[in-house]
């Protein structure tokens, strides 16, 4: 599996993020810069990393998604591309209309950042097929800004179509529905709050969010 | 031309800031108020054009990137 980092000003998860894909992919990530305007050809999956891009001016997320790198995201995943958004991410994709609803500054108005736990609601996805439905899993979360809000119709789509791929199994932020990552239509876009690239390696005694990596790589390879 | 814009949170859109600004606004001895609703101004300084124009640039901006109309409402106002 070939994959591909978006950096960003203050992203500053980015080489959490190369480091997890390399180890699962055995290739090394091709990192991109905001100013990008063309995917390299040949990449399966883009990754947008967590952090703070263009510190978070005007609202999270929204100055990076009208940076040049984002339309050529935004072509790469009308063709049917991977691209996962974590955190900063996340709000991103939902910036650039990849994903639907927003994220809002928490309901508590805390910084949240310890690790949560969280229910695995979909496993048909590149993401989420080494999982199993209803399994809790464990991964940390370092937000400001991860409270999901979207209308009725919105959040009535995401479940008619099991689109809701994570759930927190605690109160972390005020989400509606609980809602921890959401996929896109085609299940090839994954937006989600907590970090599975601080989860994958066992020198820091959590790997639950490796197996997010590992699925990919086999359903890449088998694609 | 100066544009200024107005984007607030639309009604029954979760407001924590607004709720928190409430409250201090109690504990300052403020006694009286219900609710508070928190937003932005952006004041736009555009080279001289028509003012309908100007609005219908202004309008865009919005559209585009400086209200997320999921959530936010905007309005628009055009000063000489």
């Amino acid at each position: 599996m070939k994959t591909a980092v978006v950096v960003f000003p203050g992203s500053n998860c980015d080489r959490d993020m190369q480091v997890a894909l390399r180890r699962a992919s055995g290739q090394e990530p091709v990192m991109l810069w905001h100013k990008d305007t063309a995917i390299p050809a040949g990449i399966d999956l883009i990754a947008l990393p967590g952090g703070f891009s263009f510190g978070d001016y005007l609202r999270c997320g929204a100055i990076a998604s009208r940076s040049p790198i984002m339309r050529a995201v935004a072509d790469f995943a009308a063709k049917g591309g991977f691209v996962l958004g974590v955190c900063n991410g996340f709000q991103v994709l939902v910036e650039t209309g990849l994903l639907p609803g927003v994220l809002m500054r928490n309901a508590t108005l805390k910084f949240v950042c310890r690790t949560v736990a969280l229910t695995v609601e979909e496993t048909q996805s590149g993401y989420t097929n080494e999982y199993s439905k209803g399994e809790q899993i464990a991964l940390p979360v370092a937000h400001h800004d991860g409270c999901y809000v979207a209308d009725d119709a919105v959040l009535k789509q995401l479940e008619d179509q099991n689109r809701i791929a994570l759930k927190y199994a605690e109160a972390v932020n005020g989400s509606q529905r609980d809602i921890a990552g959401i996929l896109s239509e085609n299940r090839r876009v994954l937006g989600m709050m907590p970090h599975p690239e601080r989860a994958e390696d066992p020198a820091l005694g959590n790997t639950d969010g490796a197996r997010m990596f590992s699925g990919l790589v086999s359903q890449a390879l088998s694609a | 031309m100066k544009a200024r814009v107005h984007v607030t949170l639309k009604p029954g859109v979760l407001d924590p800031q607004g709720a928190a600004i409430g409250q201090a606004l109690g504990t300052s001895g403020f006694e009286g108020v219900t609710a508070v609703r928190q937003g932005k101004v952006f004041e736009i300084e555009m080279a001289d054009t028509d003012a309908a124009t100007a609005k219908s640039q202004v309008d865009e901006m919005c559209r585009k990137l400086l209200a997320n109309t999921v959530i936010e409402n905007y309005n628009i106002s055009i000063e000489g």
